[in-house]
């Protein structure tokens, strides 16, 4: 049967180009690159890679930026958790979640740079009024050489997706009757989530999270605009490698995408480290059994952290806006001397190539995400194999390699080898290179609301006579609409973020929003950056709005499916 | 009238080697069969082996034939055996008549009259169009109940149906189901912990061990 | 209309299937006979990676693709990259993998460094340039910069395109009078501090301030036109570290933090962070005012001495399959309407490479430079044009700068 095939077919596809796109990236490591007269293996490029000024600063940033980034995001959303009421502000945050989730990384960092810079929109609101600044204060704040810019804009954007995690996963996690539990003896009710509900959650989410580990320690585009610049950090460098005018240095990039598969290798196991440090302190504070010592401010801490990160990356994104139609805007003025469309006029003509093509990627991408995740789960429904929960080895957890190997790493060498097959069917490649990273998001959304979907339903759906089919598509998959829309969603916003995969597999020659506004970028232009930030990030909202709209309208009469996960 | 009889022959279940649960029985047409026994007795063990849903944890030993016909590897949608659970478990996105109509035999004549005439049966006509969500407790057993009914099994398997009924309920609820039970002459096997679903089915009892 | 752009662009593939069916492998155009090469051209699709980081200079490529259409049926594709060594780098990977006959790249605006990389690693067609017939409207013989890039003779790999020259711009109202050489910039910056800055280095545009300085304060000026490696790098450039340590302190964040291209500059001038800036590109400054980026009390100007000035090309890749394609339009950018277009301050601004004294009167008026832009440099400013050194030197002032500015 098909179905039976998915998780090979699903490791294979993944798997597959990752471990060849490493490969061709050794290669030139070790000093094999016949096209640039490397004909032996050597280890020359690594004696260059050591020698590089600033290497060890570089190697260093990413790798907090990696443990820090991911700390604090986690520590936010569970504290957040932890103190919620149910109060407005609370729901208020929660429905901000899948907005946020659709601003891509670097429109969020081009937002927070505008908004904490020293000319930027805060400095703006308080001058000259209460600083006295007439001009810019000459202050080290966006790109500091520690990467705390950096961190702030990678929190920012991580945490709406580690909130989104755990919401999903919560639900089977009974949270209610566990907090009822520990309140009835005594507890108060944050401490109480966080002594007997974090410790089941973490578990649940603790793939995401090292997605979140992987992709704060290697990321670009944040880089460039939030990280440190003397030296930059390591991936921001191994770019700058790949793209130095002297070809040589194709070697020297080589050599330090390896040695970044490492450092995100290293923060990984850093992480591991802290997570059995954690678990050793944690029970230890479980078992001094506080009831009520220290809850407040958790809770405060949690809800102000929270209410902080969401304010900045909203008040980035008006900064930007209010960028997309400024005149001349002097500082410290709060506001620009004039409005104009022109920015928009400007760009609309050129936005429907671009803007149709994203939708045709990211619409195949997550189709065909979304009919291999939901072959692999139906299969995992109907054999009765499960894997274990937040158990790592299962063959299907492959799944989660592209998460977790650098782009940086593989893509230049998968386009090498792609080449060499002579694959030229550029859409085609684009689309296949957006499933590598859109399929394990669409999983990782999934998986939790269907292995938690009652067992009883299909049941009584086959004796009462119908085929598994059926049992498919008639109950089960109209009952999870809202979780798969939701999970198209994301997937919707991962493709139409993706730059490296559309640039390096499509030859440049496949425009999509994301292309279009990262080479506009260049120019730096922030009027033009502004435009393109709000259509970029228009476009996955959009999924969203359907995700959560569509549901809503099919159900209107129904109301046992309203709130449903 | 139609009548139907459920055998089940040396049944035995056991899970890693260990013997759980084993049954020899003749269910009779229109006849209930009360199965008793604590949590963890092996009840629900039972059910899921005789509706095609079981574990591959466990291994079954023993045949069961409905009509004299062997259903014990046909897959659960082929072997006639309808089910009722705890909860009414009304699909939350059909109308109480598209629940009724979901459950009925591809070919059935005339399923609009028929689903009418059921929802009459049992106090609720006019409620075709409704959202189940909307019902009461006992409004959505008796659509259950139907539905289950209507998609014309050869035997019932009732898995604690009143447990989660209000007592004022409960009494009304066991009298009409096993009525409508006696009536389409189905052979039934009940598995509850509640002394007076027993009395009220009238048949057999057995009793598991712990 | 989505749908019709898509439902274009698959009848497009399916056209070039089709003929790339029909001739497996394309031979090269004869550059004899350049009626056979515009024959050849009709119906192609010519892939041109251009840097696409501003709107001007992408809208003119779009009026060059319309007019391509039009004039010639051939299809021109912009494909916007971010940087030009990204396209190097696609050839580059074309060329490990085999590929020789279909890249996906048939022109490159390049020059400088990519050049020469492209050209040591065999990987440009040509040469073509002398067969364009608009070619010889530059006077290559009385123009050497023609032929030459970055001290590098051309050898015909590469077409002239425009004109890029140093070219410093501040607030008016803000600041008198601007520093009119490198030695007074060193004044300029000590008197207000964190008002001036250069991009990071290795940067195209920061690497170009490190040359400029180089030339006004070394004393072996004609070292620098020969390649590094036959002088002494220590002794011809330590004029310039000293100079840069004690510039440092009084640059923008003291020093310790560099803007990261030359675009972004002009953003800091635009946010007041910065009072003096400089670009390669002369038209930029009275471009960005228009665009509300600049305020209008902005004025340019080039240093007493000169600033360095480069031509910049298109090249064609070896593999490129659609060379006749790529050489029709390689010649309609040096015509004398493209030309007269692009320099157009409404349109781009970018500077012709034709000797305009040299046509005929007609043409000529197409070429008039309007003045009454006062954030535009005055017509004559760029007289004053100094050559850039050897590509070498770029390379080695790069490692040198890094190895001592780096912090570990």
């Amino acid at each position: 049967m098909l179905l039976r095939l998915t998780p090979a077919l699903i490791v294979t596809l993944l798997v597959g180009p990752i471990v060849a796109g490493v490969g061709m990236v050794l290669l030139p490591a070790f000093g094999y690159l016949p096209a640039l007269g490397g004909d032996a293996l050597s280890l020359a490029p690594w004696r260059a890679l050591f020698a590089q000024p600033g290497l060890a600063h570089s190697v260093a940033v990413s790798l907090t930026s990696g443990l820090v980034t991911t700390a604090v995001s986690l520590a936010i959303v569970l504290l957040f958790l932890a103190g919620t009421s149910g109060s407005r502000l609370d729901r208020w945050l929660r429905r901000l979640v899948s907005p946020l989730l659709s601003v891509p990384h670097a429109a969020a960092a081009f937002g927070l740079a505008f908004l904490i810079a020293p000319s930027g929109l805060v400095a703006r609101l308080l001058s000259p009024g209460i600083t006295g600044w007439e001009r810019p204060p000459d202050w080290l704040i966006v790109q500091d050489p520690w990467g705390l810019s950096l961190m702030a804009g990678l929190i920012i954007k991580e945490i709406p997706f580690l909130l989104l995690m755990s919401l999903a996963a919560l639900p089977q996690l009974e949270v209610p009757r566990r907090v009822a539990m520990a309140r009835s003896l005594g507890y108060r009710p944050t401490l109480a989530w966080l002594k007997v509900v974090a410790p089941a959650l973490y578990p649940l989410i603790r793939l995401p999270v090292y997605a979140v580990i992987a992709f704060a320690s290697s990321v670009v585009d944040v880089a460039m605009i939030l990280g440190p610049t003397l030296p930059p950090t390591l991936a921001v460098s191994i770019l700058e490698w790949f793209n130095d005018p002297d070809l040589s240095h194709r070697f020297l990039a080589s050599a330090g995408a390896v040695l970044q598969l490492g450092v995100t290798l290293a923060a990984l196991a850093g992480w591991w480290g802290l997570e059995c440090l954690a678990r050793r302190l944690g029970r230890r504070w479980i078992d001094a059994g506080q009831r009520r010592r220290g809850e407040g401010c958790l809770r405060r801490i949690g809800k102000s952290a929270m209410l902080a990160t969401t304010l900045a990356a909203g008040l980035g994104l008006i900064g930007l806006a209010l960028y997309s139609v400024a005149g001349f805007w002097r500082f410290p003025d709060a506001l620009p001397d004039t409005l104009t469309p022109q920015h928009w006029l400007g760009t609309l003509p050129s936005l429907g190539g671009p803007v149709s093509t994203t939708l045709i990627i990211a619409a195949s991408a997550t189709l065909l995400a979304l009919l291999l995740a939901l072959a692999a789960l139906e299969n995992e429904q109907r054999s009765g194999k499960y894997p274990a929960e937040g158990r790592l080895l299962s063959a299907l957890s492959l799944l989660y390699l592209p998460l977790i190997v650098p782009q940086i790493a593989f893509l230049f060498g998968l386009v090498v080898l792609l080449e060499s097959l002579e694959a030229r069917a550029r859409m085609a490649l684009v689309i296949f290179g957006h499933l590598l990273f859109v399929l394990p998001y669409v999983f990782l959304s999934l998986a939790e609301a269907y292995r938690r979907f009652d067992p009883r339903w299909s049941q009584l759906a086959r004796t009462l006579g119908r085929s598994p089919n059926a049992t498919f598509w008639r109950i089960r998959l109209p009952m999870l609409l809202a979780p798969v829309l939701t999970a198209a969603a994301v997937g919707l916003a991962i493709s139409i973020g993706q730059y490296l995969p559309t640039h390096l597999l499509g030859a440049g020659r496949i425009t999509t929003v994301t292309t279009e506004a990262v080479s506009l970028a260049s120019g730096a232009n922030r009027r033009v950056i502004g435009v393109w930030a709000l259509v970029q990030a228009s476009l996955p909202l959009l999924g969203f709005v359907i995700a959560i709209g569509v549901p809503r309208l099919l159900w209107a009469r129904r109301r046992g499916l309203q709130g449903a996960p | 009238m139609t009548s139907h009889r459920l055998d089940l022959e040396n049944v035995d279940i056991r899970i890693d080697g260990q013997p759980l649960v084993a049954l020899d029985a003749t269910i009779g047409p229109g006849e209930v069969l009360t199965v008793m026994g604590p949590s963890g007795s092996g009840k629900s063990t039972l059910l899921s082996f005789l509706a095609g849903f079981l574990d591959s944890a466990f291994e079954a030993r023993g045949r069961v034939a409905l009509d004299g016909r062997d259903i014990t590897v046909l897959p659960a949608e082929e072997r006639g055996i309808g089910l009722l659970f705890q909860d009414p478990l009304l699909f939350p996105h059909l109308s109480v008549a598209g629940n009724l109509r979901f459950g009925m035999p591809r070919h059935t004549p005339d399923k609009s009259r028929r689903i009418a005439q059921a929802l009459d049966d049992v106090g609720l006509e006019g409620f075709g169009d409704r959202d189940p969500a909307t019902l009461s407790g006992g409004q959505k057993a008796r659509v259950a109940l139907m539905r289950l009914l209507l998609s014309e099994p050869r035997a019932v398997l009732l898995d604690e149906p009143f447990s989660k009924l209000d007592t004022h309920l409960r009494q009304e609820m066991r009298e009409l189901v096993f009525d409508h039970l006696h009536q389409a002459g189905l052979p039934s096997l009940l598995v509850t912990h509640d002394r007076d679903d027993a009395a009220a089915a009238g048949g057999r009892l057995i009793e598991l061990a712990d | 209309m989505p749908r019709l752009l898509a439902t274009s662009t698959l009848s497009r593939a399916a056209l070039l299937a089709g003929l790339v069916l029909a001739m497996p492998a394309v031979a090269s155009p004869d550059l004899d006979d350049w009626n056979a090469v515009r024959d050849a051209a009709r119906g192609q699709t010519v892939y041109w990676n251009a840097w696409g980081g501003d709107t001007r200079t992408n809208d003119y490529i779009d009026w060059v693709a319309e007019r391509m259409a039009e004039e010639h049926d051939i299809d021109v594709v912009h494909v916007k990259v971010d940087d030009t060594s990204t396209a190097v780098s696609r050839v580059l990977a074309e060329k490990s993998a085999g590929n020789v006959t279909d890249g996906s790249i048939d022109l490159i605006w390049i020059n400088g460094e990519n050049f020469a990389a492209m050209k040591e690693h065999d990987l440009l067609y040509g040469p073509f340039a002398e067969a364009l017939p608009h070619f010889a409207l530059t006077r290559p013989d009385a123009n050497p910069e023609m032929v030459t890039d970055f001290t590098l003779p051309t050898e015909g790999y590469e077409s002239p395109w425009g004109k890029a020259q140093i070219t410093f711009y501040y607030d008016s109202e803000e600041v008198a009078t601007p520093p009119a050489s490198i030695e007074a910039l060193l004044d300029w910056a000590e008197a207000h501090p964190g008002r001036f800055t250069y991009p990071r280095i290795p940067d195209f545009t920061g690497s170009t301030f490190l040359k400029q300085a180089l030339i006004a304060l070394t004393d072996e000026r004609e070292a620098l036109y020969a390649p590094v490696a036959e002088s002494d790098f220590e002794a011809v450039t330590a004029p310039l570290w000293d100079y840069l340590d004690a510039l440092h302190p009084h640059l923008w964040r003291s020093g310790r933090q560099f803007p990261s291209s030359g675009p972004e500059l002009r953003s800091l001038m635009g946010d007041g962070e910065l009072a003096l800036a400089f670009t390669f590109y002369p038209s930029e400054p009275a471009a960005a005012v228009a665009d509300y980026e600049l305020p209008e009390s902005t004025r340019s100007y080039v240093l007493d001495e000169g600033t360095l000035g480069n031509v910049h090309f298109v090249a064609i890749p070896f593999n490129s399959p659609h060379k006749a394609g790529a050489l029709v339009l390689a010649d309609f950018l040096l015509s004398p309407k493209a030309q007269a277009h692009k320099q157009d301050i409404d349109v781009w601004g970018d500077r012709t490479v034709l000797d305009v004294a040299h046509l005929d009167a007609d043409t000529q008026a197409l070429f008039e430079v309007d003045d009454s832009n006062p954030a535009m440099l005055p017509a004559d400013a760029l007289q004053k044009t100094l050559p850039e050194p050897h590509p070498s030197w770029m390379t080695a002032l790069q490692d040198a700068w890094l190895e001592r500015y780096v912090d570990e």
